[in-house]
């Protein structure tokens, strides 16, 4: 898997803007890519954090325009994992389980993993923080039904960012 | 495509094999059954994903895709293999995410001219009767017990429920419910996810359709599964929805270590997997067969509520099923192998079984031909029944295609086309449409699919199965 480190482009994924840097320099949050059957994104971040933030979006983005969504309730995450890739598959398997059973969509991903473990332990810990809403079939526009995140391709990489490349079962 | 074909060694003129050393590690040679039309249709990928497969552990004679294959993920969509009991393996990614989707025709006593003035009052109805789409749960408020039961008995338990006929049974694979369910490997996500979603029929590509038979190809056979010309039927495509989606990532997520344990190289992570025998394997299997019969359930329920739509507006009108498939399932099942009866495990992932006349899987009512092989089409274009062969015992371990197979992407669909537009152009032909979202008929328009002909051709001029009957859409319900 080869990631872009740093695309200077405006996208229709969305930008968002890389603090640190002294001009802000723009980042694509995710981009999706060509797949016969399925969907395939990659997301990218200056932090595992973010990364993960953003493949949420792009997630969520199929199944509904994030437009059409208030975030006016939150759902609290908490998952671990041995590593990154087993943590960000649990991530992105758990909202769309949170989907189907809270009845609820999503536009907002604060994601928060765990530093200060013992690192003998060797368990990854992740906190997350959802902001959205009930679904109204009246209000919000639904695109394709993500039926799972599967491994094919899965993988995540850094190089000048963070970069999480994933198919979807749609 | 220059690159590919000289990679590939023409067999004949349907069948073409994908050499052992196109790729390192494969134990046996991959099979791609295609028309060269068809051939030039195949994306590199899938013939990677061929490639994939034919390195997995206990693989018997090739690795194969149907002529609708196309890039999936592990294997690929139409893959087909077969696993030794002693040294093979089992692998969610050749059974994929929603376990047991499948297809049911009902064929009905009705002539189109009766239906065609009422058709959008009924699909109206239907529309209702059956909820579909992203987001939408289902009439049926299922305990947590009738869940288990569903997992354990499939169609028989809604039969028991008061769905469907008992007669209807026999005339679904594996009689509706197979053997082998071990509720205990469907974790509490999967059954919070399954309960409130039973009796619906899901989005994507899934749909109710009120067809037409505008073609038979086979008198006697069509006579013997009820078809005639000009005959209303009822097709249901749908799957295990939430509840299969779950059991195979929560399976998934175990096989993925159980190969590190077992030490079994993997090209794709999706194919992750586990020595049959092993606990991670009987487990996946438990777990899987309780989805698979969950999908039963749910095409019975659909059933149901579809011949209470058309008695309330056709009163006296007689819904029977034809057959009812899985094409995405692992079975344990005998093929010969080297002139010896062996014990596999199948996998068909976008692939339906086609049984011919010998195999006593083939219910009675069907035993003289061969079983009913049912291969919907898109919304546009025509579905087919054929008639399972003894032959496809011997090419495909007795299996066959599952549709006309994709060969646009949806991001693409979409760009290309508008909901409406796709609505408008399907009513010039006389389809009526109901969708819940106008994107998903964009996403699904005719064009995307290769012509599901030209698929069942192939199909047919293997001697896999033989064309029965063709019908075309009347009115298409998609979630």
């Amino acid at each position: 898997m080869r990631c872009k480190s740093l695309a200077i482009a405006s996208n229709q994924s969305g930008n968002v803007l890389i603090p640190g840097s002294s001009h802000y320099a723009q980042m694509i949050a995710f981009e999706y890519l060509e797949h016969t059957a399925d969907v395939m994104f990659r997301a990218y971040g200056s932090t595992q954090e973010e990364m993960l933030s953003h493949a949420a979006s792009a997630l969520f983005k199929t199944m509904v325009d994030p437009a059409t969504i208030a975030a006016r309730e939150s759902w609290t995450v908490e998952l671990e994992a041995p590593d990154l890739e087993s943590l960000a598959y649990q991530w992105l398997s758990e909202i769309i389980y949170l989907f189907e059973t809270e009845s609820a969509v999503f536009s907002t991903f604060r994601v928060r993993l765990n530093n200060d473990q013992d690192p003998s332990e060797e368990i990854l810990k992740l906190h997350a923080e959802i902001g959205g809403e009930r679904i109204d079939l009246h209000r919000h526009a639904f695109g394709t039904e993500v039926k799972a995140v599967t491994r094919h391709k899965f993988g995540i990489r850094k190089n000048d960012l963070w970069c999480i490349q994933v198919v979807l079962d749609v | 495509m220059d690159d590919i074909s000289k990679n590939l060694k023409k067999i004949d003129d349907n069948t073409y094999e994908v050499p052992i050393g196109y790729r390192p590690g494969m134990r046996v040679p991959g099979r791609i059954f295609v028309s060269s039309q068809l051939r030039e249709m195949v994306e590199p990928g899938t013939i990677d994903q061929v490639a994939n497969v034919a390195t997995l552990p206990g693989i018997v004679k090739y690795s194969m895709a149907m002529p609708d294959a196309h890039l999936g993920y592990g294997f690929p969509i139409g893959g087909v293999a077969a696993f030794r009991e002693e040294d093979g393996i089992i692998s969610p990614g050749g059974v994929g995410f929603d376990i047991n989707c499948g297809v049911r025709l009902l064929r009905s006593d009705l002539e189109a001219g009766a239906v065609q003035p009422r058709i959008n009052l009924l699909l109206d109805a239907l529309f209702q009767a059956v909820p579909s789409g992203l987001g939408a749960t289902g009439r049926l408020h299922a305990t947590d017990a009738q869940l288990t039961e569903a997992f354990i008995s499939g169609a028989k338990w809604a039969v028991e429920e008061g769905y469907g006929e008992k007669d209807d049974l026999t005339h679904c694979e594996e009689n509706g419910h197979m053997a082998g369910a071990d509720p205990a490997q469907v974790s509490v996500k999967a059954r919070k996810r399954g309960r409130p979603q039973l009796g619906t029929l899901g989005s994507g590509n899934h749909f109710l359709e009120i067809q037409k038979v505008e073609e038979i190809y086979d008198e006697a056979v069509a006579k013997k599964f009820g078809l005639f010309k000009g005959q209303i039927t009822i097709m249901i495509h749908c799957g295990s929805r939430g509840a299969g989606h779950q059991i195979c990532t929560d399976h998934l997520d175990v096989l993925s270590r159980a190969v590190k344990k077992y030490n079994i190289a993997i090209p794709d992570k999706q194919l992750a997997c586990a020595p049959l025998g092993s606990p991670e394997a009987d487990n996946y299997f438990g777990g899987m067969v309780c989805a698979a019969n969950y999908a039963w359930a749910n095409r019975h329920i659909i059933a149901h509520w579809t011949r209470e739509v058309f008695e309330r507006y056709i009163p006296g009108s007689k819904l029977d099923l034809v057959y009812d498939v899985a094409h995405n399932v692992a079975k344990i099942e005998e093929h010969e192998v080297d002139g010896k009866r062996v014990k596999l495990y199948v996998h068909r992932k976008g692939a339906t079984r086609a049984f011919g006349p010998s195999r006593r899987e083939v219910p009675d009512a069907y035993r003289a031909v061969g079983q009913p092989v049912i291969i919907p089409g898109s919304m546009g274009t025509s579905s087919y029944v054929l008639c399972g062969c003894d032959r496809s015992s011997e090419l495909t371990f007795g299996s066959a295609c599952h549709g006309a197979g994709r060969v646009m992407s949806r991001s693409q669909a979409i760009k290309q086309f508008k909901g409406t537009d796709v609505k408008a152009a399907l009513n010039m032909l006389g389809i009526v449409v109901k969708a819940s979202s106008p994107g998903m008929l964009a996403e699904e328009a005719p064009q995307v699919y290769k012509p599901s002909g030209d698929v069942v051709d192939v199909v047919h001029n293997l001697g896999i199965a033989t064309k029965v009957a063709r019908m075309v859409p009347l009115g298409v319900s998609k979630g």
